[in-house]
């Protein structure tokens, strides 16, 4: 049955399976977790209830959401050694201490206070309720700076010495090995997406709930509140995050030319300013790009800033080193096509909020429906074009993919990796059917909380007593 | 050597730590889950899933500090043995995706509850059983050439792996009864102890059986425990054990389900000690010793100086999860 892959490409099918389904939910967690943060702050600050309805809507969200996550990362921690156990050996003294804050630093914190936070409200009180969810937020964000940390130096490593038998070594200074040369590029990009992922998924339910609202001839004033908080966010951040998405582009350009090379097309090298291509259809095989549309120099202009400067194609590479383009080339114009898609949602909903029709304009909210998933389209396509540009390596020009591999038999791998679709599938996908299901219900005054007391008869008339204002 | 020497028996030492850890958080968790087919569905099921939600996603974290720190302080360990248990391991980790998503999957459409309490109960026990197996792989030894294991993808299946395995689900069993047992009142409190009564019996007979096999294993585990002198210091072990046992089932006689949660952990403690000793100073026996595994001294010393100042804060707020969500638990549910 699996005759037709070699062992390798099942382990690299398996791990680019299982963490991008992954990473789905951590870029959903990561934002939602600061959202309700905010939330809850507005409640606590201002005492409106829409806020308290609206964290509770989205608290339960986001604990379907977080244990999504939880399980699918615990997964992640042990691929590593089930089908790279060589790259772990190799690249353990260096990557491992780094995971292993992860899990004291981030896990524990987040897991920690996630009880408090779902269900404690009652039992701890507002101040050190509130307390909890920061903590569960600054959790998320160190799980993300460590992981990433893990993910540049593999890109950019640095700071390593090479035992005799071929092992990487920590050198005198983690400080380097922490913040290698890619990491705080990297850190800033991901992390802005994933507030930019949350800022969609919040403004399309927000949309179809003011879509919904319209057509039954009433008013939503939460759906307002979460859409009009989400077109801000989508306003401001959609354009640092292309800035940010640029500087990235320049630091990988500096350390690892051969991959924006092929994120380019660029099989040739242009010694007189190179063109950016828009389309095209990537040939790894003949190493050309066919029915290229391009603007001329343009490349240049980005990457150099300067339209003549000289720009290397993979034909200066060895082509045993060469990544596939043909992926990159379309993992990385899909995140960017929605990215200028992103800034344009943004733009549009300031000048409806500027003509007073932010909450009136069907387009405009249909637009924003239609842009829910995007965030979670372009991290995804923005992690493949890194991932599979750091290709044929695992650590960056010094280990390759084929050699980290385990010594494990394709029909084992097979078998693994088909078991993870199947169960993958069914499971995460019936899991984000309820999280559909949970932002179809529409947000309405008096949310019920999680806690399991105010389920009494008595009080699902109404909020419990402590919270009414 | 001698300064790698104290770094990495320490790391060994915090992993063993870990490993206890978890069985004390998770264990009794994972426990509730095997017991739950003897719950029933409606308001049992639904107290069963209240005592542990709001902790389970905190217990389950010592699982990832155990993964994750094997990496860090012995990576050649963690190779070789995530290589050499590859189906258990995807075996307890799909388990555990089944078993965590349930907890609150199973609030989310009436009508598909019944499937994720089972999903709940099958990959609570599927997890047990592939931790115990995986722990019986381990010591039964494991099949090593030059840095890479070197045998077949089903050496780790044995009449005495499959014990082990056994053992570990009726010990997870024994300590979710008695947290149940804790957590309820009257008739259920009543069923939780029956429970606790039949899963102390099964969890003796599986180390006793585990205990008279583990020597034969191997001529060095033999030798440990039946030559002289070091018969003599390990004797108070199987003694111990032997004590906590009957003051286990005193408890459990006594409705002391805090009294007998906390012998049930001691078993475990004993347990993991007699393995330990017959183990010892290797991770991945018959060859690899914790040195030969062991991670470069500069990664050890660096994550030491985390665990050293992190570790208190991180058994200081667990603890306090475990304070506010004190008390019997109530009939509603969490959602």
């Amino acid at each position: 049955m699996f005759t037709a892959f070699d062992a390798l490409t099942l382990a690299r099918m398996q791990f680019a399976f299982t963490i991008s389904f992954h990473f789905i939910f951590p870029s959903f967690s990561i934002g939602l977790a600061s959202y309700l943060a905010v939330l809850e702050a507005l409640w606590l600050r201002t005492g409106k209830p829409v806020y308290l309805d609206l964290f509770r809507y989205w608290l339960k969200i986001f604990a379907v959401a977080f244990a999504m996550g939880v399980v699918s990362g615990l997964v992640m921690s042990y691929q590593f050694g089930t089908n790279w156990s060589v790259f772990s050996d190799k690249a353990g003294g260096v990557i491992g201490p780094l995971m292993a804050y992860e899990v004291l630093t981030a896990f524990f914190l987040e897991a920690g206070f996630l009880g408090v936070m779902l269900f404690g409200m009652e039992k701890v009180g507002r101040g050190l309720h509130f307390a909890a969810t920061v903590m569960v937020v600054i959790g998320t964000t160190i799980s993300a700076f460590w992981i990433i940390s893990v993910n540049s130096w593999m890109q950019t490593p640095v700071g390593y010495e090479v035992s005799a038998d071929g092992r990487f070594l920590p050198g005198p200074s983690w400080w380097a090995i922490i913040f290698n040369p890619s990491f705080p590029y990297r850190f800033v990009h991901t992390v802005i997406a994933a507030y930019l992922t949350t800022a969609l998924v919040v403004g399309a339910v927000g949309a179809w709930h003011l879509l919904r609202a319209k057509d039954q001839g009433r008013e939503n004033g939460h759906a307002r509140v979460m859409f009009s908080m989400a077109m801000w966010m989508a306003a401001l951040v959609a354009p640092i995050q292309i800035i940010a998405g640029d500087e990235h582009g320049l630091n990988t350009l500096a350390h690892q030319p051969a991959k924006v090379m092929a994120m380019e097309g660029h099989f040739q090298s242009h010694p007189e300013g190179a063109p950016l291509y828009l389309f095209g259809i990537p040939d790894d095989k003949t190493q050309t790009l066919h029915y290229a549309i391009g603007i001329p120099k343009m490349s240049s202009v980005i990457l150099k800033h300067d339209a003549d400067a000289p720009l290397a194609g993979l034909d200066s590479i060895a082509p045993d080193k060469r990544p596939p383009v043909a992926i990159l080339f379309w993992s990385f114009r899909i995140m960017v096509g929605l990215g200028f898609a992103m800034l344009a949602l943004g733009a549009w909903s300031l000048i409806a909020r500027a003509r007073g029709r932010l909450y009136t304009s069907p387009w405009l909210h249909h637009a924003a429906v239609l842009m829910g998933p995007s965030g979670f389209i372009a991290v995804i396509a923005g992690w493949t074009t890194t991932e599979v540009g750091r290709q044929p390596y695992t650590v960056y020009g010094l280990l390759t993919t084929a050699e980290s591999r385990s010594p494990i038999a394709a029909p084992a791998v097979g078998a693994s990796l088909l078991a993870f679709v199947v169960i993958y599938t069914a499971v995460f996908g019936v899991g984000i059917w309820y999280l559909l299901k949970m932002m179809h219900a529409v947000p309405h005054p008096h949310e019920e909380p999680m806690e399991p007391d105010a389920h009494a008869p008595i009080r699902t008339a109404g909020p419990p007593p402590e919270f009414a204002k | 050597m001698t300064q790698n020497f104290d770094l990495t028996t320490i790391w060994a030492l915090i992993l063993a730590f870990a490993v206890l850890m978890y069985v004390v958080m998770d264990g009794f968790d994972l426990g509730i889950g095997i017991l739950f087919p003897f719950y029933k569905p409606g308001t049992e099921r639904d107290q069963a899933m209240n005592a542990i939600a709001p902790v389970w996603d905190g217990n389950e974290t010592w699982l990832v500090l155990g993964g994750g720190g094997l990496l860090a302080a012995f990576p050649l360990a963690y190779a070789i043995i995530l290589t050499a248990t590859y189906p258990l391991i995807m075996a307890m980790l799909l388990g555990l995706v089944f078993r965590g998503v349930a907890f609150e999957f199973r609030w989310r459409a009436h009508s598909h509850r019944a499937f994720w309490d089972l999903a709940f109960s099958g990959g609570s026990f599927v997890a047990a059983l592939s931790q115990g197996i995986i722990l019986g792989a381990l010591l039964q030894g494991v099949h090593v050439e030059g840095r890479a294991y070197a045998g077949g993808w089903l050496d780790w299946l044995s009449p005495y792996s499959v014990l082990t395995g056994l053992g570990v689900v009726c010990g997870y069993a024994l300590l979710g009864a008695c947290w149940m047992a804790g957590k309820l009142n009257g008739s259920g409190q009543d069923r939780a102890f029956h429970h606790a009564r039949v899963a102390a019996w099964a969890t003796f007979a599986a180390m006793a059986a585990v205990s008279l096999a583990t020597p034969f294993l191997a001529a060095p585990y033999y030798q440990r425990w039946f030559a002289m002198p070091t018969l003599l210091y390990l004797s108070p072990v199987p003694v111990v054990t032997g004590l906590a046992a009957l003051f286990l089932l005193r408890g459990l006689a006594q409705r002391c389900s805090g009294q007998a949660f906390v012998l049930a952990l001691l078993l475990f403690l004993l347990g993991m000690i007699g393995l330990g000793v017959s183990m010892w100073p290797h991770v991945v026996p018959p060859s690899i010793t914790i040195w030969q595994a062991a991670a470069p001294e500069r990664s050890q010393s660096f994550m030491l100086v985390g665990v050293v100042l992190i570790m208190p804060l991180i058994l200081g707020y667990t603890g306090w999860t475990y304070w506010v969500f004190r008390g019997k638990v109530g009939e509603h549910g969490y959602h």
